[in-house]
């Protein structure tokens, strides 16, 4: 099947952000002083199992953002031009594409096998009644759903289970027989080791949380096959599919914004602190004249005219994806002019401290050059700070993304993200019986990332600086 | 001291300068007064009359900073620039887009958002400061452990859930409260008592731990273990000496966030139907009048160089340490 590759600004963004990760893990992984503080967070048991979680999170994100777009046929082979669908897919819709295209009516409740509001369903002898129907997707291949239900779960996910555990096994076997190898043991002392807890890495806690995830998602994915698992929303769509979606929406505003705003903050930051006078004045002018703008209303104001801007160019968009994913670019860079000063901030002050510095005095007696200097001795001595906040901003920034998708300055409308979940749910809370299923997924999904996220962050500060370890 | 103060506030007219150029640049130059009137009237068939006639009801039918047609001051004053920039300095907001007084509104609405912000940041603060010297006082303990992992798990949970939790909880299942709206007068206070609840829990996580982190930073220091060696019990050099001393952070950080209370809380406000400042601001995004977001831009602006001001203030009085320096 021949595809035709999509690269939303977003994506583009993204390998970005990954190239400059594996940019940095090389950096840091011929840098002693750059490897200590990581090996202290590996050695944390908090910090590997919350690595477990936000694993499975990256992954789902980063398969949600490979896009393309399909063949529509196979005329290309006789020399015409192929023709590709207007849909553009990801690698995340194509592994889900049985949740996306098994759509019902409307709301129904979670492994439902009827459907939430009544109907008048036409009987066999021509009589309406008004009933709940059957789910076209939705349990359907029961015969009796009233009978057979209870069982049919309880033994599919006991064979999803048994399908993670076997996963799992496999997967620890290998992880088991690596770790013997760059140990030198045997693999039974090797086991004997991790079950007692006696790594140095804490690779039991790792392999058991690795080992909840993957048996919670093959029983999720297991049942997902012939329910709905969460079920599905005001217009049928299934809502474990728009969480899992959401989940690179979620990713995306934690990291990007901090990405776009770097450049800028480090770079103002240092050479306020650094060249002092002139330059350190205009700079701090610049950052308390934003920082004294309400962000949110900051927020507001620019989506307000980007929305301007949008329906009053409405062609220059090709698709709705575009549209959506240029407001979320949008949106990044916005919120990153609202939250690089704390940065800024921070930077100046600790420049200023390091130009005071025995050997930053001595470069510049040698007559090193401003910004040889900079790059040589400042930029590397404020990259812990630069990575802390890094770390620490980013449950924050995905909250604000839920707030700010909840008064309509958010995200895209179309585009799934927990904020629009949230917000076209809550209005259902007023039915009676609640509709409670999507904003229960939303909470679950983004409590488990922002708490891992938040666990991590901690982990991370208290190795990379030390003087506020226990100040938690 | 009061020369200190005069030298802040000149400090602040710059500040309030770029802020205007800031909403001014984002409002008129970015998005020219016809787009905004293209969007009123309803996008596409739009005659270039109807455009006209909407742009002089509204006043945005002058020139952006220089009108030629006038003559003398009139050049510079009337335009766009003057009319709706300038006159922010004075705290003259003008009209809103559908033809209500700004001014007027805010000040009427300005006393919804007080009676919630001021109870929510006082009990707060109260029950944060009492938490945290708790878990204190039980320092590296199971009770410690327990609360900072129930503290993360608090500030881990999105502020809107807390809100649908205390709606559906306190309004929906147990019918204590009513679920939302106003009341004038004495009978507001039980409007008032979901939201306070609310903006106290959702706030319990980061500021118990926030003040947890300042409690433990302040007992480790040299006075405090003076202060045991003199014998003194554990009770009072807790509440005594380490109180005392933490209350210098903690109220240097309320100051900062008391002005901008007059612009009430966006989000519950407008879950909860309060008529204050965070839904007026709310409404107007919604209904795209950029007059009103305009105006709160500049207000909260103002506001927050007010607190920047006062806390250097509140530092000077508290800590006899810090030197009134420019």
């Amino acid at each position: 099947m021949s595809v035709m590759p999509v690269v939303l600004w977003t994506d583009g963004l993204v390998f970005l952000l990954l190239a400059l990760i594996g940019a940095f893990v090389l950096y840091a992984s011929r840098h002693e002083h750059m490897r200590a503080p990581w090996r202290r967070v590996v050695r944390s048991r908090v910090g590997v199992a919350t690595i477990v979680v936000l694993g499975f999170y990256v992954v789902v994100g980063l398969l949600d953002t490979v896009h393309f777009r399909l063949a529509l046929d196979r005329q290309g082979d006789n020399g015409a031009e192929t023709r590709y669908s207007p849909e553009v897919l990801s690698l995340l819709d194509l592994a889900l594409s049985g949740l996306r295209e098994r759509q019902e009516k409307t709301y129904s409740a979670p492994f439902a096998t009827h459907l939430f509001v009544k109907e008048a369903i036409e009987q066999p002898d021509g009589t309406l009644l008004r009933d709940y129907p059957r789910l076209e997707y939705g349990g359907a291949h029961l015969e009796d759903p009233a009978r057979q239900r209870g069982f049919d779960i309880a033994w599919r996910a006991a064979w999803g289970a048994l399908q993670g555990l076997v996963i799992w096994v496999v997967l620890a076997a290998g992880i088991l027989w690596l770790i013997a190898r760059s140990r030198g043991e045997t693999s039974a002392a090797t086991r004997a080791a991790i079950l007692a807890g006696r790594t140095p890495i804490p690779w039991r806690t790792a392999l058991i949380m690795l080992g909840i995830m993957l048996v919670l998602s093959a029983i999720a994915g297991e049942l997902a096959l012939k329910y709905h698992i969460l079920g599905t929303d005001k217009v049928g769509e299934d809502v474990f599919y728009q969480t899992l979606k959401s989940i690179r929406t979620g990713l995306l505003i934690g990291t990007l914004t901090t990405l776009v705003m770097l450049p800028a903050a480090v770079l103002l930051g240092i050479m306020a602190g650094y060249f002092r006078g002139w330059v350190d004045d205009v700079i701090q002018y610049l950052y308390t004249t934003l920082n004294s703008i309400p962000g949110v209303l900051l927020i507001a104001a620019a989506i307000l005219l980007l929305q301007v801007y949008m329906s009053n160019h409405a062609d220059d968009f090709a698709s709705l994806v575009e549209r959506a994913d240029l407001r979320l670019l949008f949106l990044v860079l916005i919120l990153g002019v609202t939250s690089w000063t704390g940065l800024c901030r921070l930077l100046r002050g600790e420049a200023l401290k390091l130009r005071e510095v025995d050997y930053v005095q001595a470069s510049t007696a040698l007559g090193v050059g401003h910004f040889t200097l900079i790059g040589r001795h400042i930029l590397p001595n404020v990259m812990h700070i630069v990575l802390i906040t890094l770390v620490l901003d980013f449950s924050g920034l995905v909250l604000a993304e839920a707030v700010l998708s909840y008064i309509n300055i958010g995200v895209d409308p179309t585009m799934n993200s927990w904020g629009n979940m949230i917000n076209s749910a809550r209005l259902e809370l007023a039915r009676d019986p609640v509709v409670w299923w999507s904003l229960t997924a939303a909470f679950v999904f983004m409590f488990a990332l922002v708490l891992a996220a938040n666990l991590f962050a901690d982990v991370v500060r208290d190795a990379f600086d030390p003087r506020l370890k226990g100040a938690r | 001291m009061t020369a200190y103060i005069i030298r802040r506030l000149i400090y602040a007219i710059p500040i309030l300068i770029g802020v205007n150029l800031i909403t001014f640049v984002l409002f008129f130059v970015v998005n020219a007064p016809d787009d905004m009137a293209r969007m009123h009237l309803g996008e596409k068939r739009v005659t270039e009359e109807a455009i006209q006639t909407w742009k002089q009801e509204h006043g945005y039918d002058r020139p952006l900073l220089y009108n030629p047609d006038a003559s003398g001051l009139g050049r510079f004053t009337e335009t766009i620039f003057f009319e709706k920039s300038i006159r922010l300095f004075v705290f003259d907001f003008g009209s809103s887009d559908n033809g209500r007084d700004i001014g007027y509104d805010i000040s009427q609405r300005m006393w919804p958002s007080l009676a919630i912000a001021i109870p929510v940041l006082l009990v707060g603060l109260a029950f944060n400061i009492s938490y945290a010297l708790f878990i204190v006082f039980f320092r590296a303990t199971y009770v410690d452990i327990g609360s900072v992992v129930l503290l993360v798990a608090m500030m881990s949970i999105s502020g809107l859930f807390y809100i649908i939790g205390g709606q559906f909880l306190l309004g929906k299942l147990f019918h204590l409260v009513p679920i939302s709206g106003y009341d004038t007068g004495v009978e507001a206070w039980k409007f008032l008592i979901l939201p306070v609840i609310v903006g106290v829990i959702g706030g319990i996580g980061a500021g118990t731990r926030w003040y947890r982190t300042l409690f433990l930073e302040e007992i480790s220091k040299d006075y405090v273990r003076t202060a045991r060696a003199k014998g003194l019990s554990e009770r009072r050099v807790l509440f005594r000496h380490v109180l005392q001393n933490a209350l210098i952070p903690i109220l240097t950080g309320v100051v900062v966030v008391l002005p901008l209370l007059f612009m009430g809380s966006l989000i519950s406000e407008s879950f909860f139907g309060i008529p204050g400042l965070g839904s007026y601001t709310i409404d107007a995004i919604n209904s795209q009048d950029f007059a009103i977001v305009r105006s709160m831009v500049f207000l909260g602006a103002v506001l927050y160089i007010v607190g920047l001001i006062l806390t250097d203030i509140s530092y000077t009085l508290v800590d006899p340490r810090v030197r009134l320096q420019p």
